[in-house]
């Protein structure tokens, strides 16, 4: 007990098409959580990954697709090699992510948005952003979910 | 999210909050609870996070807000209670050094009055 089931690393990725409503999120949540549920990581570090997954969601909601029901979020999560990757993609114009400004800079930090993209850094080992090529913004968030010990356990 | 408010010592507006302060789902809700005090002229808010389940960049965008405009009419906004992980998103993004937070519910109402 202790290693769980690397369950995606059998069924491969969960792949999702959800219409552009917040309501969605818990739902991706819900499914993420059940994705990493057989690591044994402390449960801060989930809810950290959870609320990862949480702003990526909601960045592609609000601010790729205007919140236009027309338009998808499309998400796909996977466990490859002890990893988490999810990957967000939304349907709209994208954004220059070198451009956001810095959520800790004096002059930015009474300002009411802006901390998503921090937030998702803070929290994930490596988040990367890609313009694709027909349109869209896409997201893609990494976590290690093994930790030295778990390995070495997990070899035995 | 849930929301309630009762009256301290010296006029001490307390608002509890309960559930999730997300985007879609509370966020609007704390800005408008707080705008309605404001305009009612009760400028000294205590904002109870203790039953706050989860906040997103969203809800401290708003948290943030609520401040800033408490703040601009002579108020003050503080708040009681912080749920651990709360603390931490407040941390990460230095904002824990803006607000003043109490644990107890008392000296955070007695400290309206300094």
């Amino acid at each position: 007990m202790g290693i769980g089931s690397p369950r995606s690393e059998k069924t491969g990725p969960i792949r999702m098409s959800l219409s552009s409503r917040f309501e969605n999120i818990e739902m991706a949540q819900h499914l993420c959580a059940k994705l990493i549920a057989g690591y044994d990581l402390p449960d801060e570090t989930k809810h950290w990954i959870l609320m990862a997954l949480r702003e990526a969601l909601a960045n592609a909601i609000k601010h790729g697709n205007a919140q236009d029901l027309g338009k998808r979020v499309h998400l796909e999560m996977e466990v490859r090699d002890d990893t988490l990757h999810i990957r967000v993609r939304d349907e709209g114009t994208g954004f220059d992510p070198s451009a956001v400004a810095d959520p800790l800079a004096p002059e930015n930090r009474l300002k009411t948005s802006g901390r998503g993209i921090f937030y998702m850094k803070t929290f994930m080992d490596d988040v990367a952003f890609r313009q694709m090529d027909g349109g869209g913004m896409e997201i893609v968030l990494s976590k290690k979910l093994l930790g030295p010990k778990q390995k070495e356990e997990k070899g035995r | 999210m849930k929301t309630s408010v009762r009256e301290g010592k010296g006029g001490v507006q307390i608002l509890d909050l309960k559930g999730k302060i997300t985007i879609g789902s509370g966020d609007v809700q704390l800005r408008e609870t707080i705008n309605k005090l404001v305009d009612e002229g009760k400028k000294n808010i205590l904002i109870n996070m203790q039953d706050v389940t989860t906040i997103d960049s969203s809800g401290i965008g708003e948290l943030v807000g609520c401040y800033t405009s408490v703040t601009n009419k002579g108020g003050k906004l503080k708040l009681l209670h912080l749920p651990p992980k709360i603390n931490d998103v407040l941390t990460v993004t230095q904002l824990i050094t803006v607000f003043d937070v109490y644990e107890s519910e008392s000296e955070a109402v007695a400290s309206f009055a300094a």
